[in-house]
């Protein structure tokens, strides 16, 4: 079991890389990018061996081997069926030990660990060779694959952590990263301020994994009388019914790290610093920002889902905040798609919305549909980022403004549009593509679940999704091409705002080629590996066929898994949500064509209103830069102010004159009359009694030979007297 | 045999020579009367000696001879270059140790 039992390698390659890269990177003959591909590639052989172990560990289990049996011996206990569960890989070693808690690093590997490794991997090796072209030429071409593996390692940190404190530190790394790379091209004030926003606001959900990562501590010392961040611990303090921990705890710490998830993933209200990060680069938008690190708040979810299932009261039918946030984010992030010019800010709401059904789905108690709805929307997602950099690459130098910069790019990059589509159909959940597999498998669970205004909201987050996307490839691809063929007739105001890329590099591009054209196979290789999981990863859960379900299903305790069982496919639900999409497709299809009536936004006042509501992004920025970050600034800098002026100047003024005064008194009185006297009164001494001395020396011989033998008289009559 | 006669010689010559040494000013004087103090010692060697039977008085004198020879010869040395030096040669001119 080399490859689950090692697991612990996964991450730690590209941490050697990244220190590799960062001390050796730019003496290498192709500037570090070759030890990051290298080690990516690795990795992703190492999560591809452990997802193949892992399959076979579950179908050992069910098969008659002596390990299954053994399995199913303790799989009676708690469970009727005959399947065993599989338990987790375990491993972990002492990382410190303080006041008598021992705090452990380790690796907890089972379906939902492998899966979210090979995703991880995949992705970042595509980013990697997709970053090979993509950067080429820029001027910290090394540092950006220094990060890059910094990140793949810190994500996978954060997957196979088997506690929550190694959690939060992969979890705090891959922000650190997100921050780094999004500013990469920092020269441009833009791009630094939407790396600062991003790293903020998650930090702000952050605060909430801190406290809940904390509180998960006490869940367990509250059950067992020993405290620990164990994930598995946790899990089965929080669904062993017997054990002695209060729903308060548990509702708080859900709590706590649902704040966490919003922050992380996107969600409404905390979601505004996701379309900003879109100032990075594109291979991290598709790594990071689409694939990875924003689902990091969906796996927390379901790595320690009974904390939210008995925490929110999930399945019993009512409301809880986790999948009416998941509800409300699948809703604005869509309706905000419809109105941004900017290709890839479209798709970071997309991807908003899609963390929402993610959330929606762990909200309703679908765990299996969230899980697979992360693992197929990480490939056609990850498949439209780099598309839209491919075609900012190639077709519309460097802008992603697909009104000014774009259109009719069908003829001209045909590659890049065929996997565009394959990932917007995707996307939009048309059969029998992946995004219809597990966006059908969330909405029949949810429905199942008697959350039928959860259903409505994702059949309507479905319409939108559909809806949005054909706008976008069709003001792509479609029409007439609007940008400039020559470079130099580009509105240099307007790429200041949209386009990011480094001069030098843009320069050197577009002194090459003048007019769009299919981009290298650098680029596009990438996007055919996307494409094929986006079309075929859905197949994994096929009815009846269910692999996905089978392989990869909870590993939580007894007595809990069983209550996630997915329920099966609905054939009656799956027409509905391929019709709704497809007329989703129809409409915006339609209306592009011009068939439908146009311009409904500038007769109609309402409309009007909320398209400018949509446009300022429901003026949720304006409320968190002017209102509570300028209300909070303003006082505090004033409060800030007063207290130097009046509290610390003082001090340091009444401090300073004592110091003058107690300086004087020293020199006064210790120094001048204590030291000084002391060392002349010495002095004084020594002269005066030399001096006395001295009169004995009378330097005759004659007075010294009288001496001594005055001196012998006397010790001989001391002798003489003493015997 | 008559020791005490021989002591009380030996401890006449001796305070000769202390008061020699302590009280003549002239440096040869003085060197004198610490060869008076040397004999008188010598004399009780020999007395001892002979007194207890033991011819390592004897020896002991002859020692105290020899290296007195010795002392003698850098004695009057010394004053012959004190007197070159002071045109005197008065003890109590030599004080240029005075403190």
């Amino acid at each position: 079991m080399f490859f689950l039992d090692q697991a612990w390698l996964v991450p730690l390659i590209p941490a050697l890389s990244f220190v590799v890269i960062l001390l050796f990177g730019k003496r290498m003959p192709r500037h570090g990018s070759e030890v990051g591909v290298v080690s990516v590639g690795a990795s992703f052989v190492l999560a591809c061996g452990a997802v193949v172990r892992w399959i076979m560990r579950v179908q050992d289990a069910k098969g008659g081997s002596a390990l299954g049996a053994l399995g199913r011996s303790i799989g009676r206990l708690g469970a009727d069926n005959a399947e065993a569960p599989v338990l987790p890989v375990l491993h972990h070693v002492t990382w410190f030990q303080n006041g008598g808690v021992r705090l452990t690093a380790g690796i907890q590997i089972d379906g939902l660990a492998v899966v979210m490794m090979f995703v991880v991997t995949l992705v970042s090796l595509l980013v990697h060779v997709y970053s090979l072209e993509y950067m080429r030429g820029d001027s910290r071409f090394t540092y950006f694959y220094a990060m890059l593996s910094l990140f793949t390692a810190s994500m996978l940190l954060l997957v196979v952590a088997d506690n929550t404190l190694e959690l939060l530190v992969g979890w705090e790394l891959v922000g650190m990263c997100s921050f780094v790379l999004i500013g990469h091209w920092w020269e441009e004030k833009p791009n630094s301020d939407a790396a600062l926003k991003a790293f903020l606001t998650t930090r702000t959900g952050d605060i909430g994994l801190l406290t809940g990562v904390i509180m998960t501590f006490f869940i367990v010392q509250r059950a067992t009388g020993v405290g620990s961040f164990n994930i598995v611990a946790l899990n089965s303090a929080v669904t062993n019914p017997n054990a002695k921990v209060g729903h308060t705890l548990i509702l708080w710490c859900a709590a706590a790290l649902m704040l966490a998830i919003v922050g992380k993933s996107g969600q409404f209200p905390l979601h505004t610093w996701l379309p900003d990060a879109m100032a990075g680069p594109t291979p991290v938008s598709a790594l990071i920002h689409a694939a990875t690190m924003v689902v990091a708040g969906v796996y927390l979810g379901a790595r320690v889902y009974p904390v939210f299932y008995k925490g929110f009261s999930i399945a019993d039918g009512g409301v809880n905040p986790m999948a009416a946030i998941g509800g409300i984010t699948v809703i604005i992030g869509a309706l905000l798609a419809f109105v941004q010019d900017d290709i890839k800010k479209v798709l970071a709401y997309s991807t908003i919305s899609q963390l929402g059904y993610m959330v929606m789905a762990l909200g309703v108690g679908a765990w299996t549909a969230a899980v697979f709805h992360l693992f197929t929307h990480a490939f056609f997602k990850a498949d439209l980022f780099l598309g839209a950099g491919s075609v900012s690459h190639s077709g519309s130098h460097h802008s992603f403004d697909m009104k000014t910069d774009m259109g009719g790019l069908k003829k001209y990059m045909p590659q890049t549009y065929k996997t565009f589509v394959i990932g917007s159909l995707a996307l939009a959940g048309i059969f029998p593509l992946a995004g219809f597999w597990s966006k059908d498998e969330i909405l029949v669970n949810a429905g199942h679940n008697d959350y039928k205004l959860f259903l409505v909201i994702g059949l309507v987050g479905a319409f939108m999704t559909a809806a949005y996307m054909t706008r976008v490839v069709y003001l792509t691809f479609h029409g007439e091409y609007r940008g400039a063929h020559e470079p130099h007739a580009i509105p240099h105001v307007d790429e200041a705002e949209h386009d990011p890329i480094d001069t030098a590099a843009s320069v050197e591009h577009d002194a090459e080629v003048h007019s769009p054209h299919e981009s290298n196979r650098l680029l596009t290789g990438p996007l055919w590996v996307l494409s094929f999981f986006a079309v075929f990863a859905g197949f994994l859960n096929f009815p009846h066929f269910d692999k996905f379900e089978k392989w990869f299903q909870p590993r939580f305790p007894a007595g809990f898994a069983e209550i996630l069982h997915p329920v099966a496919f609905n054939p009656i639900l799956a027409t509905v949500s391929v019709l709704v999409a497809g007329s989703g497709i129809g409409i915006a299809w339609a209306y592009y064509q011009g068939k439908l009536p146009q311009g409904l936004s500038e007769r109609n006042a309402l409309a009007h209103a909320g398209k400018r509501f949509l446009v300022n992004k429901y003026y949720l920025d304006f409320l968190y830069e002017r209102v509570i970050v300028a209300g909070i600034k303003g006082p505090i800098a004033a409060g800030v102010y007063w207290f130097n002026q009046n509290v610390i100047d003082n001090v340091l003024n009444y401090t300073g004159r004592g110091a003058q005064a107690l300086g004087r008194v020293t020199y006064d009185y210790v120094d001048q009359k204590g030291v000084d006297g002391l060392v002349n009164g010495l002095a004084t001494l020594t002269g005066d009694s030399g001096g006395e001395v001295r009169k004995i020396q009378t330097g005759r011989l004659q007075f010294y030979a009288l001496v001594l033998v005055v001196a012998v008289v006397v010790f001989a009559g001391v002798l003489w007297i003493a015997t | 045999m008559l020791l005490n006669e021989f002591l009380i010689l030996a401890a006449f010559l001796f305070c000769t020579g202390v008061y020699g040494v302590l009280a003549r000013k002239h440096a040869v004087l003085v060197l004198m009367s610490v060869e008076l103090m040397l004999a008188g010692v010598n004399l009780n060697l020999v007395a001892f000696g002979a007194f207890h039977n033991n011819p390592i008085g004897q020896v002991f004198a002859l020692f105290v001879l020899t290296i007195a020879a010795a002392e003698v010869g850098i004695g009057l040395a010394i004053v012959l270059l004190i007197y070159r030096n002071l045109h005197s040669a008065d003890l109590d001119d030599v004080d240029t140790l005075k403190g």
